[in-house]
């Protein structure tokens, strides 16, 4: 079977970061580094693969991003995928969460996996969604803040985190995993595998290659418009106590807490 | 008809108080829109009287399905009928990971525009506008929708009033879903695991920091957490995880976990940076710390400055008489 | 070693460290498990990269030599997460070096590439006599820099790094070297680092064992404080009849300024440093301005103080927010944001300190040779320049089929570095006497040109006996707009070193008082601190937070040993 695990390029989580003035856009220009969170997946995948319950021919990265994105192919390769995929397009620079996930299940339509595997969040703003979308597209079932995947039989037995506790859910494949990063503790890379990733092939597709309608992607084809930022409301001060009767001061602290139904 | 189509989350007889959030919200914005608010409830033998309570939250329809309860993928199906058949301009959920589950799926099946983490929802020029803080909240973006907009709101965004008591009328549908839907089976659901308290799921955390003095400080703050009740638990700085004297597993902050309880009392902690990044977003923070001039006074709501081996124990007689009443 | 009134020298303590037999490895893995390199660069800094471009640049048009070098001709081992990651310096370089090693790029090139920031058209130079006064004064010969060009070593190294990529170069980034490997007394190549251990140095569920690299050649650009050139000049005897090394500490601040700088500017003290001899306190400020390829205008500003100072409380990042409260600081800052910080330390001994710099199978360039002018505070084009003849000998050896570096000794000892270093030599030795009784000496030595023979001795910093002072009495309490405390600040360089890290740091967990606090406060990044119930007087405990530690380097100059960490951690700098 053949295991896709979607990857992104973001920002490095130790980069400030702010909006670049001149296009109302996030400040991509500074350091980027593979998503975090898709370090467990390519885990997960290796797992799978490792585990010699289903029989994985291929593990496959992919990712949609600007040409600097294949660092990010690069290090899924070292970690243990067998070759990369690369979307890149003008047009689909500023495409919305909605949009990225039509682009990329279109490219994952070119692979037709048994199992897409994906962060569940990435650092610069999305959040548990984009699995979603991606499996409506391919018509798969999905499931995202999996922390646990078992083999059952053909099918995948997962523990999700959800509202009330732990779910175990059994999904059949195809399906589309988003995973958390309980899920497991990734490799590093051994430097033999950072040295020979280059090495391993590496497609890269544009709209046109990948099927997509370049009308439905990008800032144009996006059905949300982001913009307008703005600074948050100015939290008013706080309120200061000096402790000198203890007993007041805590009265006072209850009523703090009362007045905000705190207690 | 335009409208807003809100999912309402239910388990086990009771609706997720994020739901009803979103009902209130909803039906504040319809009423702005001049349209109206409608709910959706998914799930197997739902009772209509359970249903009809969401009109007290604001809904002037309830729309009920009959599906596998507990997954997205079937309400997404239900929602996505329930849109096309009445024409609702926009969907809203209430934070919790199945709404952003259904929000983006229902974003790919509508070709809909979908904003997550929303935490404001305006009307502007007869459109929703959904604000959400994005680079570390420390901006807002404002999101317009071309088409349909999906909006998912952030955990505790949305206010919940009392109910008024009102009834609204349910309107079963019947989805049929499609053949993925049904590829998904929920064999266990909400399963608690006991010791292991969830620090980014609780709504008060009482945390600790050097300032403890020793590791068995951490004794009174379990005692004050439990005082509070409800979901409360305990969390930790870097500092004194490193010191050993609090499992990793509640460590808060930059290394850490990050969390937004709605009341984060810190007491013995500086407040650093490396701190603050994890707990900043906390709707209500208090602050016990000897030292005045500790950055986490800065950005306190309360800040009480003393010695918390005299503050503490007396607090957690006060909170428990404060419960106890 | 006690000096007057119970002052206690730190190098009495010396950290629990076994140079060089704990960074050499003399029994190499078997072969398969070995990565086979043509050449092995240790360190993605100015100098390493400078050094692989050179080298590339030559064999790009002699395949055949090429060929000789194998699959992986050359391979440059950089322990942050990318090249520049943990580069740091002013800077206001001279340009010739970068233009002989890059001739296809003009200077606007660079500005265009990220790295440059404008040429030097003006220039003061500036004395402190109180906190208020700024008096400006003729402009020494070395601080002459019209015509320079202000750049930032750390992206200038992202480029060299892109540079050395498209060139062949397989550049291995989150990885450390921890040993030299050593065979027959020839350095045969490096051992990288291990990943995965844990704060104990135990073994985690993800642990990752490092590889024995062996290379035709090694090349050591560790830059200041390098592990492995450290091992290597002990087990080599590099330094035979040489000065000690010494060091400096700079801590650098870059803003982004509501009005342009129109000037460079230095300043050379002595406020808010304290002239007299018992505090041995030299240093200086700079602040350069630099104007982005976006046309924002930024200001680089840094304090640099020599590691010589005896009152433990000097603190180089709290002697620059000192500073920043001087009014013509002030005017220039004001209004402005705080865009990054950084810390480094730089070897300050000059020509008598610099060590051998071949051994069989090795050669030293750059930072880790000692190659910086620290009376001009200059040593980035000395980096370029070495990197340049280091590269042009091993391509000169690999044609011979020789493995004999030699000439690149001279070739260094004839070039500018050697011309430079050499004229400059036993011009600050002086200022081991303090301020007043050495400005003389120095003034002369700069007057002189370095024509006045002699060799000045250099003593050990570690070996200067430390007293608590009052420098601390001065330091501003930070507000968090324009004075920051160290934490903050360690957190605007990205440093998220994982909390389960081994610690990198060797010091005396429990050593006298004056040695804690010299320590405590000297650390940019605060990562050692004292508890609060330690006695006030004789032997203390030392709390190390080696997470914060941004990999400056200075605590091996007093007492401690910065040994290589994991590698991926410490600071991600990007501007400095």
């Amino acid at each position: 079977m053949k295991i896709c695990v979607l990857v992104k390029e973001v920002p490095d989580a130790a980069v400030t970061k702010r909006i670049d003035p001149a296009t109302g856009r996030l400040d991509r220009s500074g350091e980027k580094n593979l998503n975090p969170y898709d370090t467990h997946a390519i885990e997960a995948a290796m797992q799978l693969k490792e585990g010699g319950e289903l029989q994985v021919d291929e593990i496959v990265a992919i990712t949609m991003g600007p040409e600097s994105a294949v660092r990010a192919l690069h290090k899924a390769v070292s970690l243990g995928a067998d070759r990369s995929v690369h979307l890149t397009d003008e047009a689909l620079a500023g495409s919305d969460v909605a949009a990225t996930g039509y682009a990329l299940a279109q490219t994952l339509k070119r692979e037709n996996p048994d199992l897409v595997l994906l962060g569940q969040q990435s650092d610069d703003g999305e959040c548990y969604t984009i699995g979603a979308v991606v499996a409506d597209h391919l018509q798969a079932p999905s499931l995202t803040q999996v922390i646990k995947i078992d083999v059952a039989g053909g099918a995948l037995r997962c523990e999700r985190q959800a509202e009330y506790g732990y779910d175990t859910v059994e999904v059949e494949l195809p399906a589309v995993i988003s995973v958390g990063d309980a899920i497991n503790e990734p490799r590093y890379p051994s430097l033999k595998a950072i040295m020979g990733a280059k090495k391993k092939p590496l497609d890269t597709l544009s709209t046109a290659d990948a099927g997509i309608d370049a009308g439905k992607v990008g800032a144009a084809g996006s059905q949300v418009e982001c913009g307008n930022f703005k600074a948050p409301p100015a939290k008013a001060a706080g309120t200061i106590i000096e402790d000198e009767d203890t007993g007041e001061t805590v009265e006072k602290i209850i009523a703090w807490l009362d007045e905000r139904k705190l207690i | 008809m335009a409208g807003i189509l809100v999912y309402a989350l239910h388990y086990e007889g009771a609706f997720n108080k994020n739901s009803l959030g979103a009902v209130a919200e909803a039906a504040k914005l319809a009423g702005e829109l001049g349209t109206e608010a409608h709910a959706i409830v998914v799930g197997e033998g739902i009772a209509d009287d359970l249903a009809a309570q969401l009109g007290g939250y604001g809904a002037a329809k309830v729309f009920k399905v009959e599906a596998p309860e507990g997954l997205a993928q079937p309400v997404v199906d239900a929602m996505a009928k329930v849109m096309t058949d009445n024409g609702h301009d926009y969907a809203l959920f209430g934070g919790g990971l199945l709404g952003f589950e259904i929000g983006a799926g229902l974003a790919a099946r509508l070709g809909a525009g979908v904003t997550m983490e929303v935490t404001n929802v305006t009307v502007q020029d007869g459109r929703l506008v959904a604000e959400r803080p994005i680079l570390g909240d420390s901006a807002i973006s404002e999101s317009r929708y071309k088409g349909v907009g999906i909006i998912i709101g952030r955990l505790n965004a949305f206010e919940v009033p009392a109910s008024t008591g009102a009834s609204a009328p349910v309107e079963t549908v019947a989805v049929e879903l499609s053949p993925w839907s049904t590829k998904a089976k929920l064999v266990k659901r909400g399963e608690q695991r006991g010791a292991d308290v969830d620090i980014e799921g609780a709504d008060i955390l009482v945390a600790g920091g050097r300032g403890l003095g020793k590791a068995e400080g951490f004794e009174q703050l379990q005692e004050l957490a439990d005082a509070f009740g409800g979901n409360s638990a305990v969390a930790a700085t870097r500092a004194v995880v490193d010191a050993g004297w609090y499992p990793y597993a509640a460590q808060i902050g930059q290394t850490g976990k990050t969390v937004a309880p709605k009341l984060y009392l810190a007491a013995g902690i500086s407040g650093a940076i490396q701190h603050k990044v994890g707990m900043q977003s906390s709707e209500n923070i208090v602050a016990i710390n000897k030292d005045a001039n500790a950055p986490i006074f800065e950005f306190a709501d309360l800040g009480i400055v003393g010695d918390l081996n005299k503050i503490v124990p007396k607090l957690i007689e006060a909170v428990k008489a404060k419960k106890g009443s | 070693m006690a000096g007057r009134n119970g002052a206690v020298a730190p190098g009495a303590y010396p950290p629990p460290v076994d140079s060089p037999n704990e960074f050499i490895k003399r029994q190499l893995d078997p072969e398969d498990e070995r990565i086979e390199v043509g050449v092995a660069i240790v360190g993605g800094g100015t100098a390493g990269l400078a050094t692989a471009n050179r080298l590339l640049q030559l064999l790009a048009d002699d395949p055949e030599t090429l060929e000789r070098l194998g699959e992986v001709p050359v391979a440059v081992i950089e322990k942050a997460k990318v090249c520049g990651g943990h580069n740091l310096s002013g800077a206001v370089v001279r340009p010739g070096p970068l233009q002989e090693l890059y001739p296809e790029y003009t200077r606007e090139q660079w500005r265009e590439a990220g790295w440059a920031f404008g040429e030097v058209t003006k220039e003061a130079v500036y004395m402190t006599p109180t906190g208020k006064v700024a008096l400006r004064i003729p402009t020494p010969p070395p601080f002459k820099n019209h015509g320079n060009e202000v750049i930032s070593v750390s992206a200038l190294a992202r480029w060299q790094q892109q540079l050395a990529e498209e060139g062949g170069a397989y550049v291995l980034t989150e990885t450390s070297a921890t040993q030299l490997l050593v065979e027959d007394g020839v350095v045969r190549g490096v051992r990288t680092g291990d990943k995965g251990r844990g704060k104990d140095g135990e073994p985690l569920g993800n642990f990752e064992p490092g590889t024995d690299v062996t290379a035709q050649h090694t090349v050591l650009a560790e830059g200041c404080w390098g592990t492995l050139t450290g091992a290597a000049i002990r087990e080599f005897d590099l330094a035979e009849g040489r000065e000690p090394q010494v060091w400096e500490l700079g801590v650098k601040e870059v803003w982004k300024v509501p009005k342009p700088l129109d000037r460079l500017i230095h300043t050379i003290g002595p406020w808010p440093l304290r002239i007299s001899a018992k505090y041995g306190q030299i240093g200086g400020t700079w602040i350069y301005p630099m104007k982005n390829a976006k046309g924002e205008d930024l200001v680089s500003i840094g304090f640099v103080v020599d590691l010589e100072y005896a009152d433990a409380t000097t603190s180089a990042h709290d002697l620059l927010q000192q500073f920043k409260q001087h009014p013509l600081v002030r005017k220039i800052l004001e209004g402005g944001e705080r865009i990054a910080w950084g810390a480094k330390a730089l070897p300050g001994g000059g020509y008598w300190s610099m060590p051998k710099l071949t051994m069989p199978g090795a050669l030293l360039v750059g930072d880790s040779a000692g190659m910086v002018d620290t009376v001009a505070l200059k040593g980035v084009h000395h980096c370029i320049k070495s990197g340049i003849l280091a590269g042009e000998a091993i391509y000169a050896a690999l044609k011979r089929g020789s493995t004999d570096l030699s000439a690149y000794e001279d070739a260094v000892e004839e070039s500018s570095i050697g011309k430079e270093l050499w004229q400059v030599r036993n011009t600050r030795q002086p200022f081991q006497k303090g301020f007043l009784r050495g400005g003389p000496g120095v003034n002369l030595q700069i007057a002189t040109k370095g024509k006045l023979p002699g060799r000045k001795e250099w003593h050990r910093n570690d070996a200067k006996p430390m007293f608590i002072g009052s420098t601390a009495k001065g330091y501003p309490k930070p507000d968090g707009k324009y004075t920051f405390d160290k934490l903050s600040s360690v957190f605007i360089t990205g440093n998220a070193t994982r909390d389960d890290a081994p610690n990198h740091i060797r010091v005396r967990q429990n050593v006298p008082r004056e040695v804690a606090e010299t320590w405590r406060w000297m650390c940019p990044a605060g990562v050692y601190e004292i508890p609060e119930d330690a006695p006030e007087h004789g032997n203390v405990d030392v709390i190390v937070n080696y997470t914060n530690c941004v990999q400056c380097g200075a605590i091996t100059a007093k007492g401690g040993r910065l040994t290589p960490p994991e590698g991926g951690d410490g600071p991600l700098y990007q501007i400095t």
